[in-house]
């Protein structure tokens, strides 16, 4: 889609998508992939070389994205170090690099490769340990890993931990990058397409699966908050408990979030002027979660999925699509959902495959995922 | 982007209303409590993982250590607060995964034939513990699955203080660690399974175990509390969750005072705590 917030809004202008066919690493698997460009070429500094991985390296090229480096110092400028948390979500972390040491075993011992560092790459928290330590942050300091809600519920623990009083400001987003955990697995569960992802088409047959860096510098909101800033208004969480890989069929934990992220921010289902889907495009997920929102908000409101622009980013999904919504809150754009030919009658809602000027005021992005772990974030616009 | 709402700052305190132990050499909180206050000698034996009986019999054909190990604190610490399961939000910390499941993984995909198991697949996400617990109890609530590598108790600990003083209501926190096998384990040195759930309320009632108070400075540069048990203090450092043992020593001795915790690098946690 590209780097930074102008890039990435063009995209969205244009309806340009990301998704190509696969040919990460020695995949074999006939599908799409949403790959980041030049993430091979990135290089850690030289202090934090042990974290070097792909996810840190697509962690480090998102935070030198649009000034978010700079935000972050003067936040911890304006509040100290130690009142700026850090919480990030992802769900494979750098395990890739895992997988590629295992490719490297001592043929005799078994042994892993001696340049492998397992705490700083593969373990989960490394990619906020990582963000922490090259931001010069102070504060707390957690990776959420829920699978695909990962990095929309680092909002609500930021959003509490402000709230109790314990930091003034957070760094909160989602990184997840390929690697062949999620591409066999997904793969294993039949979920991949073949195809570039078709979110909501009545043909839609499996996920493409991307990755992202997206970052979001949280602050306190003062009293008269300048007109255009982005203002988090309330977020849902709810758990499904029903399956570990499939979703609620009535979408009941879907529902519960958002009905959840509404009451918190004080507002009715007539308030919402566009929804950012989970939408991965497969047959259930898809049926479920339009359940949910066609019970709350009828057929209504415009939505769409951007996971056919971007692929499903997994844990980064809810930190870029609640990027999204920003974007979409500053500047008057509903995107339509790319690659939905025909969107699917037996869903009731209104979904969006043109873009749409508007105006909105608030909007509401769902991620919900495996385990059956649902977050809808409520964003709003102010002025 | 920012957030609205206001500026309380209440105190974070938080009342234990029920813990859940177990551990290599303990089997439950009332034994982990007489080793803890010395009335019974600490021995360190293989942890023995029940059968999560709480869920159905396809998931409990599944369930890998870490779910075995998270459900049956779990199971405890509820039923000592004397509260459904089904009602609690949830907060699930745990410094790494199932290892064993990704060791078969990181080898399948190693392999010419890359073709892994859906129930592995399924079992490797970080929340698969929160999942099979979300399942067995019926629990629909808000479920947090965190990680911070060996700081990850007082991360969940801070987190779910956070969630009960904020939207005043009773958390189950859950931490959690099972052991790594080779060639992993030589990087990561977890050599067994350790689980600690507590149940946290915003309000003393008659089951209170202790009162738990954050310190107005909580990342606080103290070195972390040891604990004297030689054997015991081995079983801190080894098991990453098991740093939560200078807290429960305090319970089990009914102790008033400091308690402070490792949690980040130069950074520890530090709370007031009393009966």
């Amino acid at each position: 889609m590209g780097r930074g917030l102008a890039q990435t809004l063009d995209a969205l202008r244009a309806q340009r998508g990301g998704l190509a066919p696969c040919r990460f690493d020695t995949v074999d698997l006939p599908t799409f992939v949403g790959e980041v460009q030049g993430v091979d070429e990135v290089v850690l500094p030289a202090p934090w070389a042990a974290f070097d991985c792909r996810n840190n390296r697509l962690a480090l090229l998102g935070l030198r994205q649009d000034g978010f480096e700079a935000a972050a110092a003067a936040a911890a400028e304006r509040h100290g170090a130690q009142r700026v948390g850090v919480f990030i979500g992802t769900s494979t972390s750098g395990i890739l690099q895992t997988e590629l040491a295992y490719r490297r075993r001592d043929p005799h011992s078994g042994a892993l490769p001696a340049d492998f560092h397992y705490n700083t790459t593969h373990n989960t928290f490394s990619v906020a340990d990582f963000t922490r330590q090259y931001l010069g942050l102070a504060g707390p300091a957690v990776v959420v890993s829920s699978a695909c809600s990962s990095s929309a519920k680092v909002f609500a623990s930021a959003q509490r931990m402000m709230r109790a009083g314990l930091i003034d400001a957070a760094v909160v987003g989602g990184v997840d990058s390929l690697c062949l955990t999620t591409l066999y697995g997904f793969n294993s569960l039949g979920l991949i397409s073949g195809q570039a992802c078709r979110p909501f088409d009545a043909g839609r047959d499996g996920i493409s699966i991307g990755e992202a860096a997206a970052f979001a510098l949280l602050e306190r909101a003062p009293t008269q908050p300048r007109p255009g800033d982005v203002l988090l208004l309330g977020v849902g969480e709810s758990s499904d408990a029903h399956h570990m890989s499939s979703p609620h069929p009535e979408g009941l934990g879907a529902r519960l979030a958002m009905e959840q992220a509404l009451a918190a921010a004080g507002l009715g289902a007539a308030d919402i002027d566009y929804i950012n889907l989970h939408g991965t495009a497969t047959p259930s997920n898809d049926a479920a979660e339009a359940k949910a929102v066609a019970a709350l908000f009828g057929a209504r409101v415009p939505c769409s999925s951007t996971k056919g622009a971007t692929g499903h980013t997994l844990g980064a999904a809810g930190g870029l699509e609640a990027v999204v919504c920003a974007l979409a809150l500053q500047h008057g754009l509903l995107p339509g959902g790319l690659n939905t030919r025909t969107p699917d009658p037996a869903l009731p809602v209104h979904y969006l495959v043109d873009n749409q000027q508007a105006a909105p005021r608030h909007v509401l992005s769902n991620s919900f995922g495996f385990g059956g772990t649902n977050c809808s974030l409520l964003l709003g616009r102010a002025g | 982007m920012t957030q609205t709402s206001p500026i309380p700052a209440p105190a974070l305190t938080v009342f234990v209303q029920g813990i859940g132990l177990l551990g290599p050499g303990l089997a439950n909180w009332a034994q982990g409590r007489e080793c803890l206050l010395g009335a019974a000698p600490y021995q360190s034996a293989r942890c023995v993982l029940p059968p999560p009986m709480a869920l159905p019999q396809a998931e409990r054909r599944r369930a890998g250590a870490v779910v075995k190990v998270s459900l049956a604190v779990g199971e405890e610490a509820v039923a000592a607060a004397g509260l459904r399961a089904a009602t609690l939000a949830s907060v699930f910390s745990s410094s790494s995964g199932d290892a064993v499941n990704c060791h078969e993984i990181c080898s399948t995909l190693a392999s010419s034939d890359r073709l892994i198991s859906p129930t592995r697949f399924h079992n490797s996400v970080h929340n698969a513990a929160a999942g099979y617990w979300s399942i067995s109890s019926g629990a629909m609530a808000t479920s947090s699955v965190l990680c911070a590598r060996d700081a990850s108790f007082a991360a969940g600990l801070l987190e779910a203080m956070t969630q009960v003083v904020v939207e005043q209501v009773p958390v189950l926190l859950v931490a959690y660690d099972t052991d790594y096998p080779e060639p992993l384990y030589s990087a990561r040195a977890i050599p067994d399974s350790f689980g600690v759930a507590l149940v946290l309320a915003p309000g003393r009632s008659e089951r209170s175990l202790a009162q738990w108070t954050l310190e107005a400075d909580y990342l606080s540069r103290l070195p972390a509390d040891r604990l004297d048990d030689p054997a015991l203090e081995k079983l801190r450092q080894d098991i990453p969750a098991a740093r939560c043992l200078p807290l429960l020593h305090g319970i089990a001795g009914r102790h008033s005072g400091r308690v402070v915790l490792d949690y980040l690098e130069g950074s520890q946690l530090a709370l007031q705590v009393a009966p």
